[in-house]
C-alpha cells in the first residue's frame, strides 16, 4: 500500500478515537435534552468540575482552601494525608503483560487489565465514587435552584440559562479548588500502544501510533455508550425518561415524578462528564481549556441530531475523522489548526441541507 | 409624585409615537445628552476614557447590534465576538491601505491571492490609499454587515439553538482566518494589529498620543448615532418584522413577512453595528488587538449577556447592560483587591460566580432585564410616597 | 364545472360578484395520509363561504392550502382569475388575503397597536435607508398607516387596550385582536379558522356581527372554518361541506341542510 494512504488510515484511525470520546460528551447532551428540552451548554464545564473535584480529593485538597486563606488569613491546603492515602489498601494483583504480543491475547489481556485495574487502585475508585456523589448533589441543586424555575420556558432561555449556570459552575469549582493547571493521575496507562504498532507492522509493514490511553479511553467511551442506550432502551427509569422526553404532562398523569427524572438525568450527565473529564484530563491535564474541548460535542449532536442517540455516535465518529483527515490532508495548502473550526463548518453545511440532523425526525410545522 | 405622566396629553399620531412620549422622560433625556456631550468630555481623564467610558460605549454598539439580531429578531447569535473581529481587521486594512499582494517566491502551493503556506516572499500588486478613520470605521460596519448576511443565510433553514450552534462556525472560522492569513495583519511578526496616528481635523484619534477627551468623543458620537438609527429601525415597520418573527415566525410569515428579507435585514444591520463596534474598539480605545485574545468566544459571551442583563430587546437595556458588564469587574476590583487585600485570582473567579448567577437569576425573575426593572421603579417613583 | 356566475345582489342588499378564487381538483398528502382528495369549489366575491365538516375532515389543511401554508401534490389554485404559481404564504399575503388562527397566533411581545400595526406591513413599502433615518418618507407611512389602523381598532371596539401587550388580554379579546391585524391588511379574501372556538354565546354573537359588519361595510369576501351549525348557517352564503378529506356537499345554508350525505356525516351511518 502507497505510504500516503497507511498514514492516512493511522490519521483516521486516531479520529475515530477521539470521536468516541467526541459522542461520549455529545451523549450527555442528548440525554439532558432528550427529556427536558434542555440544551445544556454547561456540559463541558461540569467535566471540568468533575475533573477539579477528583483531583481535590484525590489529593486531599480543603475546599475553598484560597478563599479562607484570604478571609481568614490562614494557610490551610491540605489535609494531613491525601485521602486515597489513608484508605491505600494492600493489594496488588499483576497486570497481564500485552506488549509485544500478539493480537489475540493482547485483546484478552487488556480486558482482563480492564477488571484487575480496580482491585489495584481501590483507592483512586473510591475518590471516583466520591466524585459521583459530587455530581449527583450538583445535579439536584441544579434541578431545585434553577430549572425548576424555569419550567415551561423557551428552549432558547434554557439555553442561555445553562450558559449562565457554566460560568458560575467554573467560577465555583475554580475558587473550590484553585484554577492552576493539574495534573490527573488516575493510573490510566500511557505512551504508544505497542501492540497496535507490532500487529500493524506485520499486516502492512508500517506501525500505526496509537495512544494507549486513547485506546482505553475509547474502550471506556464505548462501554459507557453501550450502558446508556441499553439503560435508555429496555430498563423502567429510561423507559420513563423517554415517556418525559414525548410529553411532560402526560408522563405526569402516568404517575411519572418529573422532578426525579430531571435529576437523575443530570446525574447521569454529571457521570458522563465525569467519565470525559478523567480521560482528556488524563492526557492533557484538567485545567479551563477542558471545557472548550467539550464545546466539540456541538456540532456532533447538530451532525447526528438533538435527539438521537445513535446520532450522537455516528455524529461524533463522523466529526472525529473527519477533523483529522481534513487536517492531513488540508495542513500543506492552508496551514494548521483548522481542527478549530472544521467541526463547526462541517455542521453547519451538513444542516443546511439536512435541518434535523442525520437521524433526527423531520418536523412538519403547523399552524 | 416624583414621576408623573397624567395631564401628558398627544393629539397626534407623530406625537403619540415618538421615542419619548413623557415629558418627564424627555426632559431626563435631554439632560444625560448635554453631561455627555458638553460636560464630561472635560472631566475625563486617561483612566477614564480608556477603562471604563470607552469600552462602555463600545459595548453598548456591540450590545445594541446583538440586541437588534437576539432582542428584536429571535436569532440568537454567539459569533459577535468573530463579527466585532472583522470590523477590527476590515479598519485596519482601510486605514493602512489595502493592499493586494501575490507570493513571488511560494514553496507551498497557493490557494488565494495573499495565501502563501511555508516560505514566501510576497510582492505588492497594487495598494489603495489610506482612508480616513471615521470613513473606515463606517466602511468597516458595511463589509461586517457583508460578512453576517453571508454567515445569516443558513438562518432560513435551521432555527433556534441550531442556528446559535451554526454562528459558533462563524466565530471559530473567522478568527482563526484572521490568525493564520497574514495577509490581514499585514504580515507583521507579532500577528497583533496595530493602529497607526490619524488625525481628524488636526486632532489625534487613534495612536498612543490621542487625547482622553478625543478618544471618549469619537466613542460618543458613534453610539448615539448608532443608538438613534437602532431606535428610528425598531420603531417603525422593520422592526416590526422582526419582532414578528421573533415571537410567531409561522404566523409572520402567512401575514406577509418575508422571513429571509427580515432575517438577512437583521444579519445585515446587527452586524454593521458590531462591526462598528469592533472597529472602535480596535482603533480608537485599545490600539492594539489581536484576534483570538480580544474577540474570542468569551467577548461573544459577554456582549449576550451585556443584553439579557440590560434587557432583551430595549436599546436602553444595551446601555445598562454594557454598563454593568464593563463596570463589574472595575468593582470588584476595586472592592476585592484594593479594600480586602484579596489575591486578583481569586477576584476573577468572584466575577464568574457573580455573572453566571446574575444570568440565570435575571432569567428566573425578570427576563426583560435592568430595561424593565428600571420601567418599574418609575411606576414605584409615580406613586412615591403614596400607596395608591 | 361552472366557470363564471352572474353577479346578483342577495336579500340584504349585499352584492355577490365573480369567482375571486377558484379551488381545482385540490388533492393533499402527508406521506401515506391522504388530508384533502380530489376537492373542487370557490368563493365568490363578497360572499360569506363556509367550511364545515367533522374533526379531521380536512378543512383547516383546506385553509392552509389556500394561504400557501402547504403546498397541494395536485390540483390547482385560482386567484382573480388567474392560476397561482407554487407561492411562499407571504407571497399569498402579498396578493391579498389575510387570515387568522385557529390557537390565536397573535404576536405576544408585542402591543395591540403594534400587533394590528404588523397586519399593515404588506402595504408599508420604505427601505432601510428611509427607516434608519425616519423623518420624512418613513415617519410620514406610519402616520397613514397608523390612522388606517386606528380606523379598524374603533370599529372592533378595542381603543381601550390599544397600548397593553397582548400577552395580558383574555381569549375573547385575543381573537378580535387577531380579526383586527387581518383586516388591517384590507384583504380581497378573508379566512377565518374557526373564529368562534371556545367562546360563549355573548362573545360569539359578538364575533358574528363583527363578520358580517365586515362583509358588508368593507365588502370583504369571507371564507371561514366553524363547528357551530348555528352560527354558520345564519351567517354564510353558501357552505362547502368536507368528510374525511372529501367534499359531499356544496351549496346554500338550505341545501346543505337536506343533503343525504351530509346528514349521514353528522349523525353518523353505519360504513358497510
Amino acid at each position: 500500500m502507497p505510504d500516503q494512504l497507511l498514514f492516512g488510515m493511522e490519521v483516521a484511525l486516531n479520529g475515530l478515537m477521539a470521536g468516541v470520546l467526541y459522542a461520549l460528551v455529545a451523549l450527555g447532551f442528548v440525554l439532558i435534552y432528550k427529556a427536558s428540552g434542555i440544551f445544556n451548554y454547561a456540559q463541558g464545564v461540569m467535566a471540568l468540575f468533575a475533573a477539579l473535584t477528583l483531583v481535590g480529593i484525590m489529593e486531599g485538597q480543603v475546599p475553598f482552601a484560597h478563599l479562607i486563606n484570604a478571609i481568614f488569613g490562614t494557610k490551610i491546603h491540605h489535609l494531613g494525608t491525601p485521602i486515597p492515602e489513608m484508605l491505600d489498601p494492600d493489594v496488588t494483583i499483576a497486570y497481564f503483560n500485552t506488549e509485544g504480543a500478539g493480537w489475540i491475547s493482547w485483546l484478552l489481556g487488556g480486558i482482563g487489565n480492564f477488571f484487575i485495574w480496580p482491585i489495584n487502585n481501590f483507592d483512586i475508585v473510591l475518590a471516583l465514587i466520591f466524585t459521583v456523589f459530587v455530581m449527583i448533589a450538583l445535579a439536584w441543586a441544579v434541578q431545585r435552584f434553577i430549572f425548576r424555575h424555569l419550567v415551561n420556558q423557551e428552549p432558547i432561555i434554557l439555553f442561555m440559562a445553562t450558559i449562565g449556570l457554566a460560568y458560575l459552575l467554573e467560577g465555583v469549582g475554580e475558587l473550590m479548588w484553585g484554577a492552576e493547571v493539574k495534573t490527573l493521575n488516575v493510573g490510566l496507562p500511557r505512551g504508544i500502544a505497542e501492540g497496535v504498532e507490532s500487529v500493524t507492522e506485520g499486516w502492512f509493514g508500517y506501525g500505526f501510533f496509537l495512544s494507549r490511553l486513547d485506546i482505553v479511553a475509547a474502550v471506556i467511551a464505548a462501554v459507557l455508550v453501550t450502558a446508556l442506550t441499553l439503560f435508555s432502551q429496555y430498563s423502567k427509569q429510561g423507559r420513563a425518561l423517554r415517556a418525559v422526553a414525548d410529553d411532560h404532562q402526560a408522563a405526569l398523569s402516568v404517575g411519572i415524578s418529573l422532578n426525579f427524572i430531571w435529576i437523575l438525568v443530570w446525574s447521569i450527565a454529571g457521570f458522563v462528564a465525569l467519565v470525559a473529564g478523567v480521560v482528556w484530563g488524563a492526557s492533557s491535564g484538567v485545567q479551563f481549556s477542558l471545557s472548550l474541548i467539550a464545546l466539540k460535542a456541538l456540532p456532533v449532536l447538530m451532525l447526528g441530531g438533538f435527539t438521537s442517540i445513535p446520532g450522537a455516535i455516528v455524529g461524533g465518529l463522523i466529526i472525529g475523522v473527519g477533523e483529522k483527515l481534513f487536517d492531513f490532508l488540508m495542513n500543506p495548502i492552508i496551514g494548521g489548526a483548522t481542527e478549530n473550526w472544521f467541526a463547526y463548518v462541517l455542521a453547519l453545511i451538513f444542516l443546511i441541507f439536512r435541518p434535523q440532523g442525520l437521524f433526527g425526525e423531520k418536523i412538519i410545522e403547523r399552524v | 409624585m416624583f414621576y408623573r405622566e397624567a395631564g401628558d396629553f398627544k393629539t397626534s399620531y407623530v406625537d403619540d409615537s415618538q421615542t419619548f412620549p413623557i415629558s418627564f422622560d424627555r426632559y431626563r433625556y435631554y439632560f444625560v445628552l448635554f453631561v455627555a456631550f458638553a460636560l464630561l468630555p472635560f472631566m475625563v481623564d486617561d483612566y477614564w476614557a480608556s477603562q471604563i467610558l470607552g469600552p462602555f460605549l463600545v459595548f453598548s454598539i456591540a450590545a445594541i447590534g446583538l440586541n437588534i439580531l437576539t432582542g428584536y429578531c429571535g436569532q440568537v447569535s454567539l459569533g459577535t465576538g468573530a463579527f466585532m473581529a472583522v470590523g477590527a481587521y476590515s479598519c485596519y486594512k482601510l486605514m493602512t491601505g489595502v493592499d493586494i499582494w501575490y507570493p513571488a517566491v511560494c514553496d507551498g502551493s497557493r490557494i488565494l491571492f495573499f495565501w502563501c503556506s511555508g516560505r514566501a516572499e510576497y510582492q505588492i500588486w497594487f495598494q489603495l490609499p489610506e482612508i480616513n478613520i471615521l470613513l473606515s470605521i463606517l466602511l468597516s460596519g458595511f463589509i461586517t454587515a457583508l460578512v453576517g448576511v453571508f454567515f445569516g443565510l443558513p438562518s432560513l433553514r435551521i432555527k433556534g439553538f441550531y442556528l446559535a450552534v451554526a454562528t459558533l462556525a462563524a466565530q471559530f472560522f473567522l478568527i482563526w482566518l484572521f490568525n493564520s492569513a497574514s495577509w490581514f495583519y499585514n504580515f507583521s511578526a507579532t500577528g497583533q494589529i496595530t493602529a497607526p496616528d490619524t488625525f481628524v481635523a488636526g486632532v489625534q484619534v487613534t495612536g498612543a498620543e490621542t487625547q482622553p477627551w478625543a478618544l471618549y468623543m469619537v466613542c460618543l458620537v458613534f453610539a448615539f448615532g448608532c443608538a438613534w438609527m437602532a431606535r428610528n429601525l425598531t420603531r417603525g415597520s422593520i422592526g416590526r418584522r422582526w419582532m414578528a418573527i421573533r415571537d410567531m415566525d409561522i404566523a409572520a410569515e402567512i401575514i406577509g413577512v418575508n422571513p429571509l428579507k427580515a432575517k438577512l435585514t437583521a444579519f445585515a444591520v446587527s452586524s454593521f453595528f458590531i462591526g462598528i463596534a469592533g472597529a472602535l474598539f480596535f482603533a480608537v480605545v485599545s490600539g492594539t488587538a489581536e484576534a483570538g485574545d480580544v474577540f474570542g468566544i468569551q467577548t461573544s459571551f459577554e456582549i449576550l449577556f451585556m443584553i439579557i442583563i440590560g434587557g432583551l430587546g430595549s436599546i436602553f437595556g444595551s446601555f445598562a447592560g454594557a454598563a454593568f458588564i464593563v463596570i463589574l469587574p472595575v468593582a470588584l476590583r476595586v472592592i476585592g483587591t484594593e479594600m480586602f487585600g484579596w489575591p486578583s485570582e481569586i477576584v476573577e473567579h468572584f466575577q464568574f460566580v457573580i455573572v453566571g448567577a446574575l444570568i440565570i437569576m435575571f432569567l428566573i425573575v425578570e427576563p426583560h432585564g435592568l430595561a424593565r426593572l428600571w420601567q418599574l421603579a418609575k411606576e414605584k417613583l409615580r406613586l412615591w410616597p403614596f400607596p395608591y | 364545472m361552472k366557470d363564471t356566475y352572474e353577479p346578483y345582489v342577495t336579500e340584504d342588499g349585499r352584492q355577490i360578484g365573480g369567482v375571486l378564487m377558484e379551488m381545482k381538483n385540490i388533492t393533499l398528502r402527508f406521506g401515506g395520509v391522504v388530508a384533502i382528495k380530489d376537492i373542487s369549489f370557490d368563493i365568490r366575491e363578497g360572499e360569506i363561504r363556509a367550511i364545515i365538516g367533522p374533526n379531521g375532515a380536512g378543512k383547516s389543511s383546506m385553509l392552509n392550502v389556500i394561504s400557501g401554508f402547504y403546498h397541494p401534490q395536485e390540483g390547482e389554485v385560482w386567484f382573480k382569475g388567474e392560476k397561482r404559481k407554487p407561492m411562499k404564504p407571504y407571497q399569498v399575503a402579498q396578493q391579498g388575503v389575510a387570515r387568522t388562527f385557529q390557537n390565536i397566533a397573535l404576536f405576544e411581545g408585542m402591543s395591540v397597536l403594534d400587533n394590528v400595526m404588523t397586519g399593515r406591513l404588506t402595504h408599508m413599502k420604505s427601505n432601510l435607508l428611509q427607516q434608519v433615518m425616519w423623518w420624512g418618507g418613513a415617519e410620514k407611512e406610519e402616520t397613514a398607516n397608523r390612522e388606517r389602523v386606528e380606523k379598524i381598532i374603533d370599529f372592533l371596539e378595542i381603543q381601550h387596550i390599544r397600548k397593553t401587550p397582548v400577552g395580558r388580554l383574555p381569549y375573547g379579546l385575543k381573537k378580535r385582536v387577531e380579526l383586527a391585524r387581518a383586516l388591517a391588511a384590507e384583504p380581497m379574501l378573508l379566512l377565518l379558522d374557526e373564529p368562534m372556538a371556545g367562546m360563549n354565546v355573548e362573545e360569539k354573537e359578538d364575533m358574528s356581527r363583527f363578520i358580517l359588519d365586515v362583509n358588508d361595510e368593507f365588502g370583504t369576501t369571507i371564507a371561514l372554518i366553524e363547528h357551530d351549525m348555528g352560527v354558520v348557517m345564519d351567517l354564510s352564503d353558501r357552505v362547502v361541506v368536507m368528510d374525511y378529506g372529501k367534499k359531499i356537499g356544496d351549496g346554500t345554508p338550505d341545501e346543505v341542510r337536506s343533503n343525504q350525505d351530509v346528514i349521514d356525516a353528522y349523525l353518523g351511518v353505519s360504513h358497510d
